[in-house]
């Protein structure tokens, strides 16, 4: 009898903890979308991409007289969701340009996290680099945000909007002059009007 | 009844003395003035009340007090006293350009006194009296005014202290301003700019841009912001205020803060720009850009409080972070009349005029700019920006873009 109830217990409680793998880790694994390593290894558009889909977007490099962006055209990885393709842009976006192209990003500068609400404000959080690698200056500091914030809303008109943040935190501004509190739109104006190819 | 060469008269059987005899010219009796006071009133059966110096002739019972106004100069400053007998309840009140007493009076017995000895700037242009009124015409240099009431005797006295704009003590030497273009509109226009608030960008453990010979941003625009202080205040007898005299970190917030908390008429703050391309050049002007989503946040209805005694009042509401909202307009013919005033005299940015979402111009309460004077980033505008031939030139043509705001202001009759 107590053997008989013993199996019975042991039987349940395998079946118990097979359930919990499943449920916390199986279906993630099947289902889930591998959040850290997909940020981790989104492509940079000027690295060699990894096999899989790609697909066209715009990204936003310092234009040549300094003073804009120009819009470039680039692979950027295919993402399955549209966090994952939006954590895939701005993968791309933050990553080394590409000759004659400038980044408007301090280099090692990392994607942290990306949170989309249902009404499409975007929620982007970087490592401190994007602030303390900053070289200053109203001018640059514009031209970082928006070729975040431009990149995001220009190719995935479902994004309306994109908060910054840096190391999870809300931030007053980058290098004293953008206010990053609230919530920013796409801003066209600061991209210049030439297609670069 | 009156006899020629004798100083009596009789009324209604009266004998009245006269300190002179009335003489007869030709058809015209000459009498003593007390012959009024002393004759005429018993007749009439009223009070009559000769006031030779006002020439005034106060019949029945009117209140007309007699208020002897005295004014000195006490050195930038100036005090009028006003003493009113009998003693007669007033009200002062700034309007606009003029400081306006209401005696509770019919008249006034009074006399304007000569407003002498106050330099070519005065702090009083003019004063009239107007019934029970009186009326003072602010000169620009006044700056603002204290007055007290109190009893002397059987007067009541108001006194008012005038304070002229004066500049402020500086620590550092200020550069010798340069002499004034002849064309300048100086004192003569509309004193629509009283207060300007200058914001040397950065400062303390935040430098800003690091020039690659050495300039750092946050010592560069405190040499131009105490330039542009002194010769603002020398030129325009405008009084200026920086949120630094010093290399210290000011938050974004109390930047502006000093700006609305002296009620300045405007807020400029100076930077120096980084370009990540080197040949990137000049100065430009950038004034604060607003969502559809600020602008419909910003637009909240008034609200209305109770008020001591009964009643309520409408409170205009102002959320600080978007105060800026209703001043864009105006911002934006400053960065305009800057960039008009720039051409020809300092280096210009390709574009220089912009719109950003810049934190420090946000709040500010009064038509703000802020000026990014050059890039640091280039070596040929990091030595321009740190020679002083270029900092007086540059500095010349930011006074003369708010001289001629202020004609702007003032041609549209701002009141603020």
């Amino acid at each position: 009898m107590t053997i008989r109830r013993a199996l019975v217990v042991a039987g349940f409680t395998a079946i118990a903890v097979g359930l919990g793998w499943l449920l916390f880790v199986g279906l993630p694994r099947w289902y889930g979308a591998k959040p850290g390593r997909a940020v981790a290894s989104a492509p940079a558009p000027a690295a060699p991409a990894p096999p899989g889909r790609k697909i066209k977007a715009r990204l936003f490099y310092v234009a040549d007289d300094g003073t804009r962006l120009a819009g470039v055209e680039r692979d950027v990885a295919y993402g399955e969701s549209s966090i994952e393709q939006a954590k895939a842009i701005v993968e791309a976006q933050i990553g080394a340009a590409s000759e004659p192209f400038v980044s408007p990003v301090p280099a090692g500068t990392k994607l942290r996290a990306l949170f989309v609400t249902p009404q499409g404000e975007a929620y982007v959080d970087f490592s401190g680099e994007l602030r303390s690698s900053h070289p200053g200056g109203s001018l640059t500091e514009m031209l970082t945000i928006y070729s975040i914030v431009d990149a995001l809303t220009v190719n995935l008109p479902a994004i309306t909007t994109v908060q910054v943040l840096i190391d999870g935190k809300e931030v007053d501004t980058l290098a004293g002059h953008v206010d990053l509190r609230r919530p920013l739109i796409k801003n066209l104006t600061w991209v210049e009007q030439t297609e670069s190819p | 009844m009156l006899t020629p060469d004798q100083a009596l008269a009789s009324v209604a059987g009266r004998l009245i003395s006269l300190p002179a005899a009335p003489a007869r010219v030709g058809t015209r009796w000459l009498v003593p003035l007390e012959f009024i006071g002393r004759a005429l009133a018993p007749i009439y059966d009223v009070r009559l009340d000769l006031r030779s110096a006002s020439h005034l002739l106060v019949m029945g019972d009117l209140r007309i007090p007699q208020v002897v106004i005295r004014y000195e100069v006490l050195g930038n400053a100036g005090r009028m006293t006003l003493d009113s007998t009998p003693q007669t309840p007033t009200g002062v009140v700034q309007e606009g350009n003029r400081i306006v007493i209401r005696y509770e009076a019919d008249a006034l017995d009074a006399v304007a006194p000569a407003l002498t000895g106050q330099g070519p700037v005065p702090l009083i242009q003019s004063m009239r009296i107007e019934g029970a009124v009186i009326t003072i015409e602010l000169g620009p240099r006044f700056s603002g005014f204290r007055a007290s009431t109190q009893d002397v005797g059987a007067s009541s006295r108001i006194t008012l202290d005038l304070v002229s704009i004066q500049p402020e003590t500086v620590a550092p030497p200020p550069p010798p301003p340069p002499p004034s273009p002849p064309e300048l509109p100086t004192f003569g226009s509309p004193p629509s700019i009283r207060t300007v608030v200058i914001d040397p960008g950065h400062g303390g453990e935040d430098t800003g841009v690091k020039g690659s010979e050495g300039t750092v941003e946050k010592n560069l625009t405190l040499t131009f912001a105490r330039r542009a202080k002194s010769v603002l205040e020398n030129r325009l007898g405008i009084r200026v205020l920086l949120t630094r005299d010093e290399d210290r970190s000011v938050p974004l917030d109390e930047r502006t803060a000093v700006a609305n908390n002296n009620k300045a008429d405007l807020f400029v703050s100076l930077h120096a720009n980084a370009s990540l391309r080197p040949t990137t050049r000049g100065a430009s002007i950038y004034v604060a850009a607003f969502s559809d989503a600020d602008r419909a946040q910003a637009a909240i209805a008034p609200a209305r409080v109770p008020i001591f005694g009964g009643g309520s009042r409408d409170i205009e509401l102002v959320l600080w972070d978007l105060a800026q909202i209703r001043h864009v307009d105006q911002s934006m013919e400053l960065a305009h009349i800057v960039e008009r005033e720039f051409q020809n005299r300092v280096v210009l940015d390709s574009r220089p005029v912009e719109r950003a979402p810049f934190r420090v111009l946000e709040s500010a309460n009064m038509p703000a700019v802020l000026i990014e004077i050059g890039y640091l980033s280039n070596g040929d505008q990091e030595r321009l920006l740190a020679s002083p031939d270029y900092q007086a030139r540059f500095v010349d043509a930011f006074s003369d873009a708010v001289a001629r705001f202020r004609d702007f202001l003032g041609g549209i009759g701002v009141e603020r």
